[in-house]
């Protein structure tokens, strides 16, 4: 179990009072595993990142962590739009001041293995959406972190572009053998991409249900193909009360 | 350009665009032209009073007059001098400043009432202490120019730094950013447009600071020329101290848009 959540809640203040965001929540996560976590929109998804990052500390409960180290991949890329794309890549290595040429040559093999060699010099206004998206994804892999946090890094893409971008992300992160946690309101991408899917409630979030996916093999494609994706989705439907 | 694989309509369509910023150019220089020769038309007719208005050929007389004085460099450099040592001590301080609320949030809430207020004050009304403070000299000029343009200098910057995406703050965080390292690799660059722009303000009220400086209490300068030419019902003077200041406010503007040019690249 590289992360596991232990009853946590966390509360947020504000001056007009206080949201409960997250109540009694326990889950696990085990390495190499691929979490989707769904709920409706605005049932504080996006905390339970923040929380697994240690961005913010949990009112009660305790949020147990091996040793990892977290990168964050963002709903809009972010990119710096001033830094060529290998100076983006570079970026969270400058913040971590881990600016070594071992891992700037990583950062670069990771760049040229999933098709930025030709795009380095580049500004990333003269890129496309997807191209940019996977920027963000290896700008978040630069660092070599354990646990990846997508907070619903395909929302502001669209349909087709969505899509493709679903594929190879999942790809990448399957191929690097790392941890994710994807936090999302879209059902099918949470059954497309995850081996396993855990539903939350409406604020205050707990969970309600846990499924594993362990069918149509392994790519988000033949996954959407596979006859038990549209049973899945009707459950989860269910279960988040659509 | 790639002439070579451009359509016929490409070609033309281009042709039409140059043809329109040619004729846009002529237009601004034919403005001047006329307004210059009416201008001069109606003095040398006695339409108008060229006592009063002075006229272009006067102008042009009367720089003349100067220059073969010597003084008119010593005026221009006077005035220069003073505009630019205040525009860069507002533009450096104000930047500090702004860096310095920025980074404490608290701050910045205890010092916003006071440059509001400052802000608002018309800083003419502290020419006579500034004349007590610091003489009659360049130094108090230099004083009034910086404290017309630092406030802005200060509230536009501090505008810039609050107004960089906050996607890009989280991102940062997420990372393990401290705050330090986030005022250099995002908040800074991220800014750049909105320091040009604070440049360009700062650059006329620099000019408006130098300027009244003068008028408050100098010995020489542009804005010298012009009070004094008006004291003694001298309005050539005045007019060509007015023209002198057209091209240097100008010419200042200009070097900044190349700047601007040249970091946005």
């Amino acid at each position: 179990m590289i992360l596991s959540f232990n009853n946590v809640g966390y509360t947020y203040h504000t001056r007009d009072g206080e949201t409960n965001a997250i109540e009694h929540m326990s889950f696990g996560v085990e390495r190499g595993e691929f979490v989707a976590v769904i709920g409706p929109s605005g049932c504080g998804k996006t905390t339970i990142l923040s929380l697994t990052a240690g961005l913010l500390k949990p009112s009660y409960g305790e949020i147990v962590r091996e040793n990892a180290e977290f990168g964050y991949m963002l709903q809009r890329d972010a990119l710096f739009p001033w830094r060529t794309v290998e100076a983006n890549i570079f970026l969270p290595l400058e913040v971590k001041k881990r600016n070594t040429p071992e891992m700037r040559e990583n950062a670069l093999r990771l760049a040229e293995k999933y098709g930025l060699k030709d795009f380095l010099k580049k500004k990333p206004n003269e890129l496309s959406g997807g191209m940019r998206q996977r920027v963000a994804l290896i700008r978040t892999l630069a660092a070599q972190p354990d646990i990846l946090l997508l907070d619903e890094p395909f929302s502001a893409l669209d349909y087709q572009t969505r899509l493709k971008v679903c594929d190879d992300v999942q790809g990448i992160i399957k191929s690097e053998k790392k941890t994710a946690i994807l936090v999302t309101h879209d059902m099918s991408e949470a059954i497309a991409l995850s081996d396993k899917v855990i539903v939350l409630s409406a604020r205050p979030a707990t969970v309600v249900a846990e499924h594993k996916i362990d069918f149509g093999g392994n790519s988000p494609k033949s996954r959407r193909e596979c006859p038990k994706f549209s049973e899945t989705f009707e459950i989860l439907r269910s279960e988040l009360g659509l | 350009m790639k002439h070579a694989n451009c359509s016929k309509e490409h070609i033309l369509y281009l042709k039409k665009k140059r043809r329109k910023s040619v004729l846009i150019n002529l237009a601004r220089v034919g403005l001047l032209v006329v307004f210059l020769g009416v201008w001069e038309l109606l003095a040398q007719l006695k339409v108008i009073d060229p006592f009063i208005t002075s006229s272009p050929l006067r102008v042009a007389k009367t720089i003349g007059d100067l220059y073969r004085n010597g003084t008119l460099f010593t005026h221009i450099g006077i005035t220069l001098m003073e505009t630019f040592i205040g525009f860069f001590i507002a533009v450096i301080l104000g930047y500090t400043i702004a860096v310095l609320l920025y980074m404490s949030d608290s701050a910045c809430k205890i010092f916003e009432p006071y440059i509001v207020v400052l802000n608002s004050l018309p800083k003419i009304a502290l020419g006579p202490l500034i004349i007590i403070w610091f003489g009659t000299g360049y130094s108090s000029i230099i004083f009034m120019t910086a404290l017309v343009a630092i406030i802005v200098c200060i509230m536009n910057t501090l505008t810039g730094f609050l107004s960089v995406d906050k996607t890009m703050i989280t991102l940062m965080q997420a990372m393990g950013a401290k705050k330090r390292s986030i005022l250099f690799k995002l908040v800074i660059p991220a800014s750049l447009p909105s320091l040009i722009n604070t440049l360009k303000v700062a650059v006329g009220l620099s000019w408006i600071g130098s300027i009244m400086g003068e008028y408050v209490a100098s010995r020489a300068g542009l804005g010298y020329l012009i009070v004094y030419g008006g004291q003694v019902f001298k309005l050539d003077l005045v007019m060509t101290s007015t023209f002198i200041l057209c091209i240097l406010a100008g010419g200042m503007y200009g070097i900044i848009t190349l700047i601007e040019k040249k970091l946005t690249k």
